[in-house]
């Protein structure tokens, strides 16, 4: 990373406690005091959208929205609903992608940074309830906003409600139209939009929702301001991000970056590569697979990715192995997220069958004729006619893995399964999948 | 202002009625579930395509009037 980068960074993972989670006392020393606090002060907390949107935050959940927007667009209907029915504030801390883990670790270490980006957010919409919503798996995480929303409360509280909620794991129950559907009693799959949550979302209050390393930054612009945000990053991307390596590498796990870094810094910073490379997933299991000799060349922000058609999605980064092999590691994670479908609509549900289905049959060395046709008609069919993007995000996963691993597709559709096979899996599935046509 | 078709995937269960009373704007996909032309409704296919709405045992087709464009997320 640039010299510029050394000294500023980390900026969110500052102070990180090598174990358990930084506590109120320490949090305030370090971070200092939380603004708009009196009531005379919160009256002027819209001032915050602004800065918001000179510092150019974009959501970090997946969809890298311009904060600032979603901001002034909850305030908006705000202004417009009876007094009594104020705006909510969601923190969404459910990944739901089992290769990230940055939320996570943010909610276990420091999670005074992400509840102070809710309760300014509320502030600053005009809200008066915050929801913490966290993945029920995530023991440690509820363990220690439980702990850090007593610290507050002893500490004179916020003066807003503050609350827990609970989500089932399951690659989409963190979409924004699942959590609300889920804090309204409902169960947590997403629902037909519009209207969208800033419209009517929780208890039919406009409804914000952020991720919550969106959130730890929002703390950190309303304590820094907009150009210290700027001094770092891409001007289409600034700032820093959280990232979540996995695969072929020393020391997997959650990085803060500058946006816009080369990929190959930080995989120094993670000890090195233990294998060559076949390929890199960025972005998660809806993101995009590039080949592995593109790694030199890439940067890490969504402008620059955006070249070779990928993203950063909610931040995560997978090397595959060359010594993986990758017909099945596609194979299984397609199926495994065929079974996420929240089994509401019919082009998900079946149009991510069939795919699992002939990647298989491919991965068995028994295609049926014109496999990779069907492979794309049964895309086009899935793709954009979900109440929810879970389809057209494992649409790009295939579409991208048959560019790069045509090679061993058509090995696999010709000799049957590899010696790699049956090695150790490498993307991460939170349930096992089992592979009939490849048994 | 003008009229376009929309499904909601959620509540539509395949039953293709709407295909049968619209085939210029609907047809149906390999499980039966329906492929809209999303262009604006042309003025003589209007009556046809309420009918169809009103075909569907399940209201899943649904009659929607232009409105700015919705952000994505």
């Amino acid at each position: 990373m640039s010299p510029r980068a050394d000294i500023a960074l980390p900026r969110l993972l500052a102070g990180m406690p090598a174990h358990g989670a930084m506590g109120l006392a320490e949090h305030r020393a370090s971070s200092g005091e939380l603004p708009y606090t009196t009531r005379r002060e919160r009256r002027g907390a819209g001032a915050l959208i602004d800065l918001v949107e000179q510092a150019g935050l974009r959501g970090r959940g997946g969809a890298a929205f311009p904060v600032a927007r979603k901001l002034r667009a909850v305030t908006a209907a705000g202004g417009r609903t009876p007094l009594g029915k104020r705006p909510i504030v969601l923190a969404n801390a459910a990944e739901g992608e089992p290769a990230s883990a940055k939320d996570r670790l943010l909610l276990e270490s420091l999670p005074h940074l992400v509840l102070d980006g809710g309760v300014l957010a509320a502030r600053a919409v005009g809200a008066d309830e915050l929801i913490v919503c966290v993945e029920a798996s995530a023991g440690a995480a509820l363990q220690s906003v439980t702990r850090a929303l007593s610290e507050r409360e002893r500490a004179g509280g916020d003066g807003l409600r503050i609350g827990i909620q609970t989500v089932p794991e399951g690659y989409v129950s963190g979409q924004e139209s699942a959590l609300v559907n889920l804090c309204n009693g409902g169960p947590a799959k997403p629902t037909l939009t519009p209207p969208m949550p800033f419209q009517r979302g929780v208890r039919r209050r406009p409804t914000l929702i952020n991720n919550a390393e969106t959130l730890a930054h929002l703390t950190l612009i309303a304590r820094h301001g907009p150009h210290w945000f700027r001094a770092l990053g891409t001007p289409a991307d600034p700032g820093s991000a959280l990232l979540t390596l996995s695969g072929a590498v020393s020391h997997p796990g959650v990085y803060e970056i500058e946006h816009g870094a080369p990929l190959q810094s930080l995989i120094e910073a993670a000890g090195g590569t233990t294998s060559p490379i076949r390929a890199v997933l960025l972005g998660g299991y809806g993101g995009t697979w590039l080949d592995g000799a593109s790694i030199p060349e890439l940067l890490l922000s969504n402008d620059r990715l955006a070249c070779d058609g990928a993203s950063l999605g909610a931040g995560v980064i997978v090397l595959l192995s060359a010594e993986a092999c990758p017909v099945a590691e596609v194979t299984r994670a397609t199926r495994w997220l065929a079974e996420q479908s929240s089994g509401q609509c019919g082009p998900c549900v079946n149009g991510l069958d069939a795919i699992a289905g002939a990647l298989e049959e491919v991965l068995a060395g028994q295609p049926s004729a014109g496999v990779g046709k069907r492979i794309a008609h049964w895309s086009t069919l899935a793709k954009g006619r979900g109440a929810c993007r879970h389809p057209d995000g494992v649409v790009s996963f295939v579409a991208s893995a048959l560019e790069v691993f045509a090679e061993e597709l058509a090995d696999h559709a010709r000799h049957g399964p590899c010696d790699a096979c049956v090695g150790p899996h490498v993307l991460p599935l939170p349930t096992p999948i089992e592979l009939a046509a490849a048994a | 202002m003008s009229l376009r078709l929309k499904v909601n995937p959620i509540a539509c269960e395949a039953h293709g009625m709407c295909a049968e009373v619209l085939p210029e704007l609907i047809a149906l996909d390999d499980w039966g579930y329906p492929i809209l032309d999303e262009r604006p409704i042309t003025p003589e296919l209007v009556d046809h395509a309420k009918r169809a709405a009103q075909a569907c045992p399940t209201f899943a087709l649904l009659i929607e009037r232009d409105t700015p464009p919705q952000r994505e997320e």
